[in-house]
């Protein structure tokens, strides 16, 4: 039942019945306890999973950044990573498409599964995953290029040739931006304000159709106009793609995400998985009693 | 009673933001500095009028004759024409070789090298070598270059052009190493994330991101260095450079292989000279080394404001 009433390929129907209930929810005062009253609650273990972490250690040098991490990523979904400041949170999400491969100490011991495959198996090419497994960053950061070679990037650097304005087109049309650039795709996409820049960043991502976006606090710089607008991307973005999110705002976490993994560390500073689950059942009804004082802001 | 207590008060505040008086150490200070840049600038411009004044005449005198005359004994009709052309094969020489080698060399310094203690003592070494003294490089051009082209059998005992340009290439590719790496240490990392992140591989990040943005401060170190490689005399006077008269050479072959000098060496060579009226023709020569230093100079702050627009 649960997923009649979500994905089929954008059903009109779908559509429209769950955007004004989102949009309430967006605005509502207590995000949290609209976050209770969405309808669906599902299991995120009946899912199919984008990916698998399987007791997944992330080290720098000698130092363990994050700990014994298990967790299934549900495909089509938006997961929210949560946690208090140096706990691991983008750590993690960056070991998903091996972006911590560009720091020289960093190292990854356990099984991290993208269909099936470890990408840390040896025959993998990270430059791959990357591809297939995109990524926004915590400040946005367009090329130093115009706004429509800010898009063509990753498609031409992986092989496409000849004219691409369709697919810049189509890709500025699905990150919510083209209207305010249709006419000035020549103009350096630095010259855009920072939530544009960020939108312009998500439309970059997708570019390369990838199958995962992964996001590490995206709206950390922006204000709360750009924030909802990037909210409201991500949740029509989830159509196509399997969102992985950072976030240090939990207000964001529970109005914009459907799954939510909450992460906290010891004391020798190694991040671990406390509790993992629907976002709702995180933010109303937790089974650990840190999670409910994070949530509830009492630490963090 | 209102007016009293306002007026009291007034006079606090007046003499709270009276402050103390004039802040003497302060004015001291700011004397000291202004004295530095005068003292600075008084040296430049005492020299700059110097030269200009004893040199000037000589290109009212003889004009463009001066700049295209040969060296000559005679101070009537020697000129700088074989000094310029030589400085100008050399700048072309230097930049050809020197370019390419430094710039490849920071990028994989910066780009490729793991950082380990090999790299880290590579890195340490190149910024002694670029304070290691300009005539140690002419002592290794004369016992290495010189002695090669000497060995292969080149005319005028290897002493020819290559080899005074292997030479200013060996003294200046630390500074063109030093500048270019820390141009492409300035590029951000997000740059490179995002271009790694859309799945570029390590080749197609550096070449299309971060070379372009490091860019005019790679142009910029690099054409400085050059205009120091063309003002060097030391090295030179080792390395094979003619002090003194000699034909001009003909064909690209001769200009390579035969005896060359540079507009230093002209300008070192004549003021050497007991004659009276080469100390004018000394100073028309190093006003026609400034102009060139400075254009280069010029040229670098020119290509890094149209690089930077982008």
């Amino acid at each position: 039942m649960i997923e009649d009433a979500r994905t089929p390929k954008g059903d009109p129907v779908t559509t429209d019945t769950q955007t004004p209930a989102t949009r309430e929810v967006r605005i509502g005062a207590d995000a949290i306890e609209a976050g209770a009253n969405r309808a669906i609650v599902e299991d995120m273990a009946a899912l199919p999973s984008a990916v698998s972490l399987r007791d997944v250690n992330l080290y720098y040098g000698s130092f363990r950044a994050v700990r014994d991490v298990t967790i299934d990523i549900p495909k089509n979904r938006i997961t929210a990573i949560i946690g208090p400041s140096g706990c691991g949170k983008s750590t993690l999400i960056r070991s998903i498409n091996r972006m911590n491969d560009l720091i020289p100490s960093a190292r990854v011991e356990g099984e991290m599964l993208f269909q099936g495959e470890n990408v840390y198996a040896d025959y993998v090419d990270p430059v791959e995953v990357r591809r297939r497994i995109g990524m926004v960053f915590q400040k946005p950061n367009p090329f130093p290029k115009s706004i429509h070679d800010n898009i063509a990037f990753g498609p031409r650097v992986n092989g496409a040739r000849g004219n691409l304005d369709n697919l810049v087109e189509s890709c500025l049309r699905r990150a919510a931006i083209w209207d305010e650039v249709k006419d000035k795709l020549g103009e350096s996409g630095l010259a855009l304000s920072g939530g544009q820049q960020q939108r312009l960043c998500i439309a970059r991502a997708i570019a390369t159709e990838p199958d995962m976006i992964l996001m590490d606090e995206p709206c950390s710089s922006l204000d709360p106009r750009s924030t909802l607008q990037i909210e409201e991307l991500m949740a029509e973005l989830k159509e196509k793609y399997t969102i992985v999110i950072v976030t240090h705002n939990m207000q964001q976490a529970a109005r914009a995400s459907d799954f939510t993994v909450f992460l906290n560390m010891d004391d020798d500073r190694a991040g671990y998985v406390v509790e993992q689950g629907p976002t709702a059942q995180i933010f109303t009804n937790p089974t650990n009693q840190m999670t409910e004082d994070y949530v509830s802001g009492r630490f963090g | 009673m209102a007016s009293s207590s306002t007026s009291v008060t007034t006079v606090a505040v007046r003499r709270t933001l009276a402050g103390h008086g004039p802040d003497w150490r302060g004015i001291v200070f700011g004397l000291l500095l202004l004295g530095s840049l005068v003292a600075t600038l008084g040296i430049l411009v005492t020299l700059l009028a110097d030269q200009l004044v004893r040199g000037i005449p000589v290109y009212q005198e003889r004009g463009l004759d001066f700049l295209t005359s040969r060296l000559s004994s005679n101070p009537a009709t020697a000129g700088i024409g074989q000094g310029i052309v030589g400085s100008i094969i050399m700048g072309i020489l230097v930049a050809i070789l020197c370019f390419p080698l430094g710039i490849l060399t920071a990028v994989y310094l910066e780009e490729y090298a793991p950082d380990n203690r090999v790299t880290r003592f590579i890195n340490v070494n190149i910024r002694n070598l670029a304070g290691v003294p300009s005539i140690v490089y002419g002592l290794l051009g004369l016992t290495v270059f010189v002695a090669f082209f000497a060995f292969l059998g080149f005319p005028n005992n290897g002493r020819n052009i290559i080899a005074g340009a292997l030479t200013l290439t060996a003294l200046i590719l630390p500074i063109v190493i030093i500048t270019s790496a820390e141009a492409l240490r300035a590029v951000p990392r997000s740059l490179r994330e995002g271009g790694y992140g859309v799945g570029a591989s390590r080749w197609q990040v550096t070449r299309k991101l971060v070379l372009p943005a490091a860019r005019s401060g790679i142009l910029t170190g690099t054409i400085l260095a050059l205009a120091r490689a063309l003002g060097e005399t030391a090295p030179l006077l080792l390395a094979g450079a003619i002090l003194g008269t000699f034909s001009s050479p003909g064909g690209l072959e001769s200009i390579l292989t035969g005896p060359y000098t540079v507009l230093p060496m002209t300008v070192y060579d004549w003021s050497r000279k007991p004659q009276e009226e080469f100390r004018e023709l000394t100073s028309a020569a190093i006003i026609a080394l400034l102009l060139i230093t400075v254009s280069f100079n010029a040229l670098a702050v020119l290509l890094r404001n149209r690089y930077q627009k982008q």
